[in-house]
């Protein structure tokens, strides 16, 4: 074809995973690394992320999304590397040759000698819950109204009802009081709050915006535009309780009910991906199980702050260079990493015996709010590491910086949550 | 009040004796009785918003540059709203300089053109 | 206005079938229809089958126009370039006493002239069909059974009908009909008159209030509702036929079925409801459909669900029966009533008789074939198309290469075709029907605000009059600054 491209580093996705992961290649070395953008500008979700809370790990200061983007994308262009927007992969294919489309080159091949996946999640809409109801104008994911009313400047309603009380549906029952929306109530199915304590407190608790735990909504109502819902409590089973039920005139309802990282491209490349992370298996260095192809940000497994996703995506970007540049010291055998009780998605799935890297990271999410708890790693009976932890939940993922060599000795090991009078 | 220290999510009971000494009961932990006080004394927000733009329909975002006092939110929002921002801006710049007597500007968080 | 040949009552597949059909002739021909696009009612949620016709009574128009649908589906899909696949119908028995009743059926099939119909057993059948679940014993194969998209179908035939001159008004409910000197006069909601020689009546479940104001021969529409759930396209390839469950005494359950676009359609259910808007799904009838789809699909898997949607079916309750031809007392007025399941099989045959009846009640001469027009608006979809094609389209225009709905690979060039074209979208509903944008896992979710840009620009209106659907169905109540003020600089 015509639009053959060569490169060394190839960056699918210019948000903050994407961003960072490029810088990352370009300081280890790689004077070819570039990144594909679908959207006009970089910067990703954070651009719509205009609350503050961004960058406490990573900068010790509080930033808005737009600001923390922005430094990644100033370091982008300090370090002179191609971001083309408006460029959309349409396929990889597990030799990695990357075929975009976009409006100012057409169609490009890219043959990469590495590949590192940034195009981060998706939110799970109305029908993946398939709430019943009619179908009428005013029923968003909390992040697409995020978008309208931060970047076009339109007002997606004025009654609203929030089903889920993730972060995002949190931070929007504040964008819409504050402009001059009436958020009526927070409904969440779980008995506890996905969201972080401190956006429970100052976006519902500060407006006086009722969480209802154990409630999701069993009914829309309205033909063309919302008129209502129906909220109804849950039982142990999270199925509604006959008689519990509760309306609210409203037209709007925004959902903040998960989000699902992005891998159909993955999937084309061949990707393994794990069924707990919706995301790539990746080692500790962030290769996917395509030799060349590494993942990181939402796209590898959904975070709750965007510093842990710069972190994991210069590792990803240093290692997709060290693979491109053949300096890359494959390891000959590695540790599986299990999710044990109470322990969901650990990230990476196998670290290898040996590596670059002195230390390796490792994440996962709590399966369950535990408190006064313990968590640990453990080969068998042989306990490896642990922590204390006052409280363990699911909204707060824990990270941690091991020493590879504690895992040098075991074929596999388990992460698990050991906690007084909870059986395992 | 709910402790937002961490995701404990301590009960904070305050109480201001007579003598002014403020008491924190109910915190886990040494974190708790500062936010607690803090919040007692002179509960503080930052404010992130939505400023219009001359000649373009996408707004800018904007916050106050630091914290401000809780009750001053509405006010605040109303000062930036009634603010329309000249492009182009970059972010830092200082749109309103002291927004409502707080001593506090209201800075850009992004960029326009 | 001027007085119309003929005015068709109702834009649905039906309607629309009919008003192509008598675009061949010598007519003016007028669509009023209540909603704000083509296929806004039962037309837009059905099943997508292709029926192959072994269900119907003998004898019924059911049977007949299924039979004569099916045999010309695959001519009429290709004239209008709408997909069409003929994927095998299959109806799976459970248990040893629902045998006797797939024997009927293939009775009934064979005397409705339904071809190559079979019976195999549990063996051949799990070859065929390998998630089928282990308690399904044996099948009715239909080799004519098919798939196609409901919605394309009824608007490429409205895009040729206009191309052949056919005028469509939209968001007109016909609520009087009174008979004049030459034919008859049809009063919408907003007040309008419209006169015609002749009426067809194709406004599904508005068909019998409408006969009932002509004809002394009453018929009552019974609104039957239909509830679905829609599958990713992650899970194609789980069933290449459509699978339906042999009646028993569990019902007649639901069907599992491959669509064209590549997702996993489950339902319906069957429910009479009071009202012909009563379009919600309810918990009842969502959990009804998933117990009855898992005795097809053991381990379905609804957590790759994408949407639930409903369907009205329009059904009259007297006769069990398509009401075709003219009324007998009312000369010029012609029914198309009651067309319930199997009526997106029988649309193209039902609106070429209806034409052929209608034109000769008009006396009216058939169009050379040089004077018709196979034009059906057609633009290329960058989702279909070859890297090799796809470098040419963004050379002649880049909005091809300009993706908006990303999971459904839906280019700016298209939305905005979409729009232009003569029976044109006015909505995000009108938009995603046309193109798919919007359709897929997201359902909206990142290409929603760009598709309200687009549609803004192109209708020229503000953005936040952009509706869903027409009416009332604005996605954004307004704006969060006032455009006025801010030009003036405050």
């Amino acid at each position: 074809m015509e639009n053959d491209v060569n490169v060394d580093v190839l960056v699918v996705g210019a948000g903050p995973a994407g961003l960072a992961a490029a810088v990352a290649a370009r300081k280890a070395g790689c004077r070819d690394v570039r990144i594909l953008e679908r959207d006009d500008a970089p910067g990703g979700i954070l651009q719509q992320c205009i609350h503050n809370g961004f960058g406490l790990h990573r900068f010790k200061e509080e930033l808005t999304g737009p600001e923390y983007a922005q430094r990644f994308i100033d370091a982008v262009e300090e370090e002179k590397i191609p971001v083309q927007c408006r460029t959309m992969v349409l396929d990889i294919s597990p030799d990695r040759v990357v075929t975009a489309m976009s409006p100012e080159y057409g169609i490009q091949q890219f043959k990469a000698k590495a590949v590192v996946l940034a195009m981060g999640c998706r939110e799970r809409p109305r029908g993946a819950l398939m709430i019943p109801g009619t179908r009428p104008a005013g029923v968003y994911t909390a992040g697409t109204a995020q978008r309208l009313v931060n970047m076009e400047g339109l007002m997606p309603g004025k009654r609203v009802v929030i089903l889920g009380s993730g972060d995002i549906g949190l931070i929007m029952a504040r964008r819409m009081t504050f402009e001059g929306a009436k958020v009526l109530a927070c409904v969440e199915i779980m008995p506890y709050s996905s969201g972080l304590k401190r956006n429970i407190v100052q976006c519902l608790d500060d407006y006086g915006i009722p969480l209802l735990l154990n409630h999701t909504v069993v009914d829309i109502q309205g033909r063309e535009r919302v008129e209502g819902v129906t909220v109804a409590k849950v039982d142990e089973k999270r199925q509604p309780v006959p008689g519990s039920e509760i309306h609210y005139d409203c037209d709007t309802l925004l959902l903040s009910v998960g989000l699902l990282p992005e891998n159909e491209l993955s999937k084309t490349a061949g990707v393994k991906l794990s069924p707990v992370t919706s995301g790539a298996v990746v080692d500790d260095t962030m290769q996917t199980s395509v030799p060349g192809v590494f993942a990181c940000g939402n796209v590898l497994h959904v975070h709750d702050l965007v510093d842990f996703v710069s972190q994991e995506s210069e590792e990803a970007g240093r290692a997709a260079w060290a693979y491109a540049s053949g300096s890359s010291k494959t390891a000959e055998s590695y540790t599986a990493v299990l999710d044990g009780f109470g322990v969901r998605g650990c990230v990476p799935q196998k670290i290898g015996k040996t590596g670059a890297d002195d230390k390796v990271a490792v994440s996962f999410r709590p399966g369950g709010v535990f408190r006064d708890a313990e968590w640990r790693i453990r080969d068998g009976e042989n306990v490896l590491f642990k922590r204390k932890g006052r409280i363990l939940t699911p909204g707060e993922s824990i990270h941690v910086e091991l020493p590879r060599k504690l895992f040098a000795e075991s074929e596999s090991v388990t992460v698990e949550v050991v906690q007084e009078g909870v059986s395992k | 009040m709910t402790c937002i220290g961490c995701p404990m999510g301590c009960q904070l009971d305050v109480t201001k004796e007579a003598d002014g000494t403020i008491t924190v009961k109910g915190a886990g932990c040494g974190r708790g009785v500062i936010y607690g006080k803090q919040e007692a004394v002179a509960p503080q927000r930052m404010v992130t918003a939505l400023m219009p733009v001359k000649g373009r329909s996408r707004p800018l975002s904007v916050k106050t540059a630091t914290a401000v006092p809780k009750e001053k939110i509405g006010d605040v929002l109303a000062a930036i709203a009634a603010k329309c921002a000249d492009a182009p801006v970059k972010i830092g710049d200082v749109l309103i300089a002291d927004v409502c007597g707080t001593g506090v500007s209201i800075v850009a968080t992004s960029n326009a053109r | 206005m001027a007085i119309q040949d003929v005015i068709i009552v109702g834009a649905g597949v039906v309607g629309c079938s009919i008003a192509r059909s008598l675009s061949r002739y010598k007519l003016d021909v007028l669509v009023l229809e209540a909603g704000e696009d083509v296929a806004s009612g039962a037309s837009k949620a059905n099943s997508a089958i292709v029926h192959a016709g072994f269900d119907a009574e003998p004898g019924s128009n059911k049977a007949k126009y299924n039979v004569a649908g099916n045999a010309i589906f695959e001519e009429t899909c290709r004239e209008l370039h709408v997909p069409f696949i003929r994927n095998t119908s299959l109806v799976v028995a459970f248990a040893e006493e629902e045998l006797p009743n797939l024997r009927k059926l293939l009775d009934r099939g064979i005397q409705n002239g339904v071809p190559d119909l079979r019976i195999i057993g549990q063996e051949e059948l799990r070859a065929l069909e390998p998630n089928v679940s282990d308690e399904a014993i044996a099948a009715l194969v239909a080799p004519t059974g098919g798939i196609c998209c409901p919605y394309d179908l009824t608007f490429r035939t409205a895009e040729n009908a206009a191309a052949n001159g056919v005028a469509f008004r939209f968001d007109q409910r016909v609520e009087k009909v009174e008979k004049t000197d030459g034919g008859w006069a049809l009063v919408t909601q907003t007040g309008e008159r419209f006169e015609a020689r002749a009426v067809v009546n194709a406004a599904g479940c508005g068909s019998a209030m409408l006969n009932n104001q002509v004809s002394a021969t009453k018929y009552t529409i019974q609104p039957r509702r239909g509830e679905y759930v829609m599958l990713d396209k992650s899970e194609k390839g789980c069933f290449k036929a459509t699978m339906f469950q042999c009646p028993g005494p569990m019902g007649k359950g639901v069907l599992v079925s491959p669509t064209v676009d590549g997702t996993i359609i489950v339902g319906p259910t069957s429910e009479d409801i009071d009202s012909a808007e009563a379009t919600e799904t309810t918990a009842f009838g969502l959990d009804k459909m998933r117990r009855l789809s898992t005795r097809i699909w053991k381990k379905i898997p609804f957590r790759s669900a994408i949407t639930t949607f409903s369907g009205i079916r329009a059904h009259e309750p007297s006769k069990h029966d398509f009401v075709l031809g003219e009324a007998a007392d009312a000369p010029g007025f012609f029914n198309a009533l009651g067309v319930e399941s199997p009526g997106l099989t029988s649309a193209p045959a039902i609106g070429r008789d209806m034409a052929k009846w209608v034109a000769e009640k008009l006396g009216a001469e058939a169009k050379a074939a040089s004077e018709i027009s196979d034009d059906v608006s057609l633009w290329p979809r960058i989702r279909e198309a070859t890297p090799e094609q796809l470098a040419g389209l963004v050379k002649k225009d880049a909005a091809f290469g300009r993706v908006i709905c990303r999971c459904e690979t839906v280019s700016e060039a298209e939305i905005r075709a979409s729009i232009r074209c003569r029976v044109g979208a006015k909505s995000i509903d009108g938009v995603k029907r046309r193109t798919r944008a919007g359709m897929g896992r997201c359902q909206g979710g990142f290409c929603s605000p760009r598709v309200i840009e687009i549609l803004s620009q192109e209708l020229g209106i503000p953005p936040e009059a952009v509706t869903k659907c027409g009416g009332n169905s604005r996605l954004c109540v307004g704006k969060l600054f006032d455009s006025e003020n801010l030009s003036e600089g405050k």
